[in-house]
């Protein structure tokens, strides 16, 4: 076998020696009968420059890829921008209606105060702590935004208004203004709604929706396909395998219009039957179907990563005297763990950004609770629900990019995860460090 | 092996459960496929491919649909397939291996394959339309409304960049089924590394760019969230041109399903349309599937 090396190799040696043989060979087609060295020079320069394009274009074109990712990280950042600008460019040039518009705000203070703590009190009487927890975690998630209001709390002190960065925080909920001030600070509230007098733009429904509906669909989907894909690497005879392997491109090659279309047609009425929930379309419907789309990702990497496990492990397991299973999952499985992960990430990131069928099955209500048997709204499906009714430039077409955003960083993250930890991790453990 | 078997009954169990769960997803593909074949199969018929949608689009046919669809992946194919070639030619014939550039490009690349479909429409939102149609309507159309709208065109970029990545991995896997001895032979020969990569590397692997290309041909198809805004429509009584926009069978399906008024009425052609586009994706990943199986015998021969 040769190596890549030795072509390079053969490559510079083919420049650096005689160049008799390649003249040979670039005449010898074209023009057989009359060998004059002149004419070869020529034509040898000739191709040289059709190499020396070629090459170029090769390898300028071999960088779209990145390109690509660099202009989607610009060009959906750059319409979500507005948001945090806008209100900043407005500010130094109506000061005084600014300073108006904030009073304003504290008469409404009060209300906003009770309206909140209401909803902390329905709260403590719908849930127990698996909510507050969850509903940290999204603060957490959603700090940028945070950070970004108390820095406009900073600004409205230089206004010489008295207000805290964090009482703006806790003000902000609901007030209704028509700048892009209110928009900001309504982020972080569970109210979504894009469209009214007065706007609100919360997200917090949104990306708890979204966390709910990934975790349902990754419940269902990644036993099965783990399991599959252990069957298929460890116990399958060839015969299954060549069913198995081909089935699962099949359904990877399914549109996800099509898998909402059953989810919706077919998969919720017959759920319904079998769990007598309320909602027809519910995010349990819509986590079913996004696995079902999920499947083959985590099927595929799964199964890569449980074959990569050298044969050396295998047969060493069962020379002391462990049955097929105990390999299976007592070494096998063990040994490719860093490449389930990445399967599971890589899964994850697929259902959260689905928006096809979290568009047709999932009831598309932004509610924020954790059963299981309500509707949801996912991330994605917002903007690809509400994208094509917006006004340009409004500030509902720059929230939705900003979510946009929010998706791109939080699929770049995880890809970039399953990419280099896992991936130094899985080849520590198999090549034995 | 059956003594071992009767003594482990936990170990059947347990390759039971695995060989289950690999049967459920069988069943779960067979499922799909049944239950729309035979929900659609009394709609198909030569009218319904090849007439326009009549009565408020609650009778009629798809053929606008099919005739978008058609144009959508030739012009993303025409845009995808050359550009992921010679992505996937500089990856295997000339970046190294371990080479900074080399490892930066392939996670780009993955990066690609895992940015979700409506990131792209976002994408192509704000770029090609947005930026680049509005300069160009600035620049040629004195700031008429030309291209900076949602179009076939625009639409079809998009589509070609989010079916990138799929061409960009079937052609690898293919050129690196092209035997290292053939390159070395060529070049013993004294042709050039391009003239290598022209008449031996290439022709060795044009049934991966075929299976690249209809992999992404029947993802093109398929796909809904990169195109709802940037060029997909409910329904045109014309057929479309590169400026305009388009009807499309999954976004068809998409707004018979949730967006019609009257969805009991229209469910025969949803179905019909369902089963075009299911059909229409499945045949090709069958050809895909059965041509990428004939290269991975050839890499292990």
């Amino acid at each position: 076998m040769f190596k890549p090396g030795l072509i390079d190799q053969l490559n510079s040696k083919k420049t650096n020696m005689t160049k008799e043989p390649t003249k040979k060979k670039a005449t010898g087609k074209s023009t057989a009968e009359s060998n004059e060295p002149v004419r070869i020079d020529i034509t040898r320069k000739k191709f040289r420059f059709g190499d020396f394009i070629a090459e170029k274009v090769i390898k300028g074109v071999a960088f779209l890829s990145i390109t690509i990712i660099v202009l989607i990280f610009f060009f959906v950042f750059r319409e979500a921008f507005p948001i945090f600008s806008h209100s900043k460019e407005v500010k130094p040039t109506t000061t005084e209606q600014a300073t108006q518009d904030v009073q304003e705000t504290y008469g409404a203070v009060t209300d906003k105060t009770s309206k909140t703590e209401e909803v902390q009190e329905t709260y403590g009487d719908v849930t127990d702590k698996p909510i507050k927890e969850e509903t940290q975690e999204t603060y957490g998630a959603v700090t940028d935004s945070a950070q970004v209001q108390e820095q406009y709390g900073v600004q409205t002190n230089d206004t010489s208004v008295t207000t805290d960065p964090s009482d703006t925080y806790t003000v902000s909920a609901g007030s209704g203004f028509d700048d892009n001030q209110s928009a900001i600070k309504t982020l972080v509230t569970k109210d979504w709604i894009p469209v009214s007098d007065k706007p609100r733009y919360g997200l917090l429904a949104l990306i708890v929706g979204t966390f709910k509906i990934t975790l349902i669909s990754l419940l269902f989907a990644a036993p099965i396909a783990i399991l599959a894909a252990l069957y298929t690497a460890v116990f399958a005879n060839k015969k299954m395998k060549e069913i198995i392997k081909p089935t699962i491109e099949l359904l990877a090659g399914f549109p996800s219009v099509v898998i909402g279309f059953f989810a919706l047609m077919v998969l919720a009425t017959f759920l319904q039957e079998i769990f007598h929930y309320e909602t027809r379309l519910n995010s349990f419907v819509g986590g079913i179907a996004m696995g079902i789309a999920a499947i083959p990702i985590i099927f595929t990497i799964t199964e890569d990563a449980l074959t990569a496990v050298p044969k050396s492990f295998f047969e060493a397991s069962l020379a002391i005297g462990a049955s097929k299973w105990q390999t299976a999952f007592f070494v096998i499985l063990p040994a490719a763990t860093p490449g389930i992960f990445a399967a599971i990430l890589l899964g994850i990131g697929r259902v959260f950004g689905e928006t096809m069928i979290a568009l047709m099955a999932t009831g598309n209500a932004a509610q924020m609770d954790l059963n299981p048997f309500s509707s949801v709204r996912t991330l994605a499906a917002t903007i690809g629900a509400e994208m094509a009714e917006v006004v340009f430039g409004d500030t509902h077409y720059n929230v939705l990019f900003l979510i946009g955003s929010l998706l791109f960083i939080f699929t770049f993250i995880i890809n970039a995860i399953a990419e280099f930890y896992v991936k130094g991790k899985l080849m520590k453990r198999i090549q034995g460090k | 092996m059956i003594k071992s078997f009767k003594k482990n009954i936990k170990g059947i169990v347990i390759e039971g459960i695995t060989l289950a769960s690999a049967l459920l997803i069988i069943a779960i593909v067979i499922i799909m496929l049944t239950v729309i074949i035979i929900g659609g199969k009394d709609q198909l018929s030569w009218e319904f491919l090849t007439s326009f949608p009549t009565d408020g689009m609650t009778k009629g046919g798809i053929f606008p649909a099919i005739y978008g669809t058609a144009l959508l992946v030739i012009i993303m194919s025409i845009a995808a397939v050359p550009f992921g070639t010679i992505t996937a030619i500089y990856l295997t014939e000339y970046a190294k291996e371990n080479s900074i550039i080399a490892k930066t490009i392939r996670f780009a690349v993955r990066t690609l394959a895992v940015i979700p479909s409506i990131i792209y429409g976002l994408f192509g939102l704000g770029f090609f339309i947005k930026f680049v149609g509005a300069h160009i309507d600035g620049a040629f159309y004195g700031g008429e409304l030309k291209w900076g709208q949602p179009n076939l065109l625009w639409a079809s970029l998009t589509m070609a960049l989010l079916t990138l990545p799929v061409v960009i991995v079937s052609v690898e896997e293919a050129l690196k089924t092209v035997p290292q001895e053939l390159r070395a032979a060529s070049l013993a020969l004294g042709a050039t590394k391009w003239q290598t990569i022209q008449k031996v590397v290439i022709p060795g692997s044009l049934s991966g760019i075929m299976t690249g290309t209809i992999l992404a041909v029947s993802r093109g198809a398929g796909e809904v969230a990169p195109i709802l805004f940037t060029g997909a429509a409910y329904y045109l009584a014309t057929l479309p041109g590169l400026s305009d926009q388009f009807m499309v069978l999954g976004y068809h399906i998409y707004v018979l399903t949730t967006q019609s008024a009257n969805v009991d009425q229209t469910l025969p052609i949803q179905f019909g349309t369902t089963c075009v586009l299911l059909m229409l994706t499945f045949i090709l990943n069958m050809t895909a599937v059965i041509l990428r199986y004939r290269i991975r015998k050839k890499k292990t021969n």
